[in-house]
């Protein structure tokens, strides 16, 4: 196997591990204990290297991982004194963990491959070249066979408690009153969050692991509330920076997992900015509308109410309700095209079907349920007429 | 080296004004971002910072520290405004916006950074400090341009400090005051940005949340009085600053932010233990009293019960009547008698007045004392 189609590989496998537990860290709002974890996991790096003395070492990531763990009691304890509040429990653990493993570098690992600037963004460059050696007989890079493993673990437990995570990420409440306890499925979720982390940390680093749980899933999330499809999709928008990243990398001779972050970025700022109903564009245009909406409803109901004739010129009218030209010709020419008012001389008045509207919307209005304006759309509504 | 070097070596001396200056500042403004719940704010701002450092030097070339603050800066706001655009316009949480922008901005910075490590010509060495912070690298400009910063921030904070108070703890009511809220609010987020962006070259963009909160989190702890408060987080990040760039300059090599980090991060951990009125220590301490005055209470109350029936009230009973009573031991006894409320004699107890008068009034605590 070449180095090139190794590292792409490597890359792949290690965007699809952290996408999957990516998508459930967002989903349950702690899109950031991910980031305090992959800080925060360097001690226990530093402290297993020291042991081990290998990267790759089973039990590295597992003292590594334990230590993401004592992350997370640690900020649920500091919560739990209610001192201070969620956020800045987190903003001081892992800072202050972090910091210890950057000294214990400095101090006591300064002559071994390990060195702070790694820790940030990993060493995807060479991870290709780190082989597993079995009676000098070569296997494939070592990190390709960790992820590879933590990958299918992650799989099969997401197989196997699918129902389970999805119950307790919607509706904690049923889920505990089901029997499935949420605290097991919290700290497994944590578990594996963890271990990815430590896994991933090698290749792409501390930061940009949280790249790589957070943004295709946030990306995914703008996409689709199905949770299967959300999962697919955040899987090919990994892959996909992935290999795009790799390849950009490359042509500019500069840092493969910076690349693939900067990727993702661009991912996830096309998604938020063109998806189809939640995007930036999408909503800013449903909001027009709905202002305009708004609007016109409001100038019929004026209407409905006003009788006499000085009411309903249209000059006066400008001033009572007191619009810009702009907004009142365009309201105007709204509710004629869907003939509700009728003008003559400059007077506007309700048409039979602008008058039924009105009624059923003041209906709404003082009942104020959701059933009554759901008719009115089907029946009057608006940019279809 | 020796404590005299502080006041004598100039690079030493220039170099602790300005981490106590960095950390006055930063407890300062960091109050408000802690009671702002912004902490993770403060986070996310000074890692979207990196890329505006990296491209400030790629399209300029200089090295000189204003300028990459200056894009520090711009990237900063810029990442801000995203964050908020992503909060308010689509459904994503706060949590996935600051973990997205924090990484994202990094990734691209980091991608930036070794873009230009790979340029033949640029003399990009020493970018890398703004990860971690070198504070030894903070020459006498930098620290007046820091010292002019905080001068102004306290002008202003003091200028709107009636406002920033009300609308930490009543944003509705400044609104309905008819103050500005959204100029305000952009106001407090200018400057905490600001604070971020100058610590920067001290402490590095990965650990400088800390350095906002930490100060102002162990603050809190001692006061509740937001002026007293932002006084003592100064004095906190103050310092941090000093303690941190001593120990750290006495080590070679050590980088700066971590340091003063950890020292931070020990001022929260005295705080939280050790506060006379929040402490978690003094908290148990308080606890623990409650529960044996409760025990000691229900013992009296439980004697009471027995005595309530006798016409004399002082008539010695057995101390081993109360043996079917949990929460008595020897010890409730002794203290009991020693604040009087009863009298033992050999095997026997008996309820003083006192003691049978404070009985009939222990669940009538809203009664007026008679």
């Amino acid at each position: 196997m070449n180095a090139e189609l190794a590292i792409i590989l490597i890359a792949c496998l290690t965007a699809v591990a952290c996408a999957i537990p990516g998508v459930f860290l967002v989903l349950r709002k702690m899109a950031l204990i991910s980031d305090a974890i992959s800080h925060s996991i360097l001690p226990g790096i530093v402290i297993g290297f020291f042991i081990t003395e290998d990267l790759a070492s089973p039990w590295l990531i597992l003292l590594a991982a334990f230590s993401g763990i004592i992350t997370v009691v640690l900020v649920e304890a500091i919560q739990k004194t209610g001192l201070v509040k969620e956020d800045t429990a987190i903003g001081l653990v892992f800072p202050a963990l972090f910091s210890i493993g950057v000294l214990l570098i400095a101090i006591y690992a300064n002559d071994i491959h390990l060195d702070t600037d790694a820790v940030l963004v990993g060493r995807l460059e060479y991870a290709a070249f780190d082989k597993l050696m079995i009676d000098h007989v070569s296997y494939g890079p070592k990190s390709m066979w960790t992820i590879s493993i933590t990958l299918v673990i992650t799989l099969a437990l997401l197989f196997a408690f699918y129902k389970e995570l999805k119950l307790s990420t919607f509706d904690i409440g049923l889920s505990s009153a089901l029997g499935f306890s949420p605290v097991i499925l919290h700290y497994g979720l944590m578990s594996v969050a963890s271990v990815t982390t430590v896994v991933s940390f090698d290749a792409v680093g501390a930061i940009l692991v949280v790249a790589l749980m957070i943004a295709p899933a946030a990306a995914a999330y703008l996409l689709t509330t199905d949770l299967k499809k959300m999962i697919v999709l955040s899987i090919l928008f990994g892959i996909m920076s992935a290999i795009g990243g790799y390849y950009f990398a490359v042509w500019l001779d500069a840092s493969i997992s910076g690349s693939i972050t900067t990727v993702l970025g661009l991912i996830f700022l096309l998604v938020y900015l063109f998806a189809p109903t939640k995007g930036l564009i999408a909503v800013l245009f449903r909001q027009k509308r709905q202002r305009t909406e708004v609007s016109l409803l409001t100038f019929l109901l004026h209407l409905n109410n006003h009788d006499s004739i000085e009411e309903r010129r249209v000059a006066h009218l400008q001033e009572h309700i007191n619009w810009g030209k702009v907004r009142a010709k365009t309201v105007l020419e709204l509710a004629q095209k869907n003939n509700m008012i009728t003008m003559q001389d400059e007077v506007v008045s309700l048409t039979n079907k602008g008058l039924k509207f009105t009624e059923k919307a003041l209906d709404y209005i003082i009942t104020n349920k959701d059933e009554q304006i759901e008719d009115m759309k089907d029946d009057f509504f608006l940019f279809r007429g | 080296m020796e404590l005299t070097d502080f006041f004598t070596d100039y690079t030493l001396r220039t170099i602790t004004l300005g981490t106590a200056v960095l950390g006055a500042i930063c407890g300062m403004l960091g109050s408000f971002a802690v009671l702002r719940k912004q902490s993770l704010l403060g986070d996310a701002i000074s890692h979207a910072a990196l890329p505006g450092i990296a491209l400030a030097f790629l399209f300029t070339g200089l090295k000189d520290s204003n300028v990459l603050l200056l894009g520090a800066l711009i990237s900063g706001f810029i990442g801000t405004v995203w964050i908020r655009g992503i909060v308010t316009k689509t459904h994503l949480k706060t949590d996935t916006a600051l973990g997205l922008i924090l990484s994202l901005f990094f990734g691209f910075g980091e991608l930036v950074l070794s873009y230009l490590k790979k340029q033949p010509d640029a003399n990009q060495a020493g970018l890398d400090k703004y990860l971690f912070g070198q504070a030894a690298t903070l020459v006498q400009s930098d620290v007046i341009v820091m010292i002019i910063v905080t001068g102004i921030s306290l002008v202003v904070m003091l200028l709107f400090w009636k406002e920033f108070k009300l609308l930490l703890f009543d944003k509705n009511y400044a609104m309905t005051l008819g103050f500005n809220t959204r100029f305000i609010d952009g106001l407090i987020s200018f400057f905490i940005v600001l604070a971020i962006v100058i610590g920067l070259q001290t402490v590095g963009v990965v650990l400088m949340s800390a350095m906002l909160l930490a100060p102002a989190a162990a603050a809190r702890q001692w006061t509740n009085s937001l002026g007293t408060m932002v006084i003592l987080a100064a004095v906190f990040g103050a310092f941090s600053g000093v303690f941190g760039t001593g120990i750290s300059a006495s080590y070679n090599n050590l980088s700066t932010g971590p340091v003063i980090v950890l020292v931070a991060a020990v001022f929260v951990g005295v705080s939280f233990i050790f506060s006379p009125s929040r402490g978690v220590l003094f908290k148990q301490i308080r606890l623990i009293r409650n529960r044996r005055d409760l025990e000691l209470k229900k013992t009296l109350y439980f004697m009471y019960g027995i005595v309530e029936k006798h016409e004399d009230i002082s008539r010695p009973h057995s101390i081993k009547i109360l043996n079917g009573f949990q929460g008595f031991t020897r010890g409730t006894l002794k203290a009991l008698s020693d604040k009087s409320w009863i009298t033992i004699k050999g095997q026997d107890w008996s309820l003083t007045e006192e003691g049978f008068q404070t009985a009939e009034n222990l669940y009538n605590t809203n009664m007026p004392e008679s």
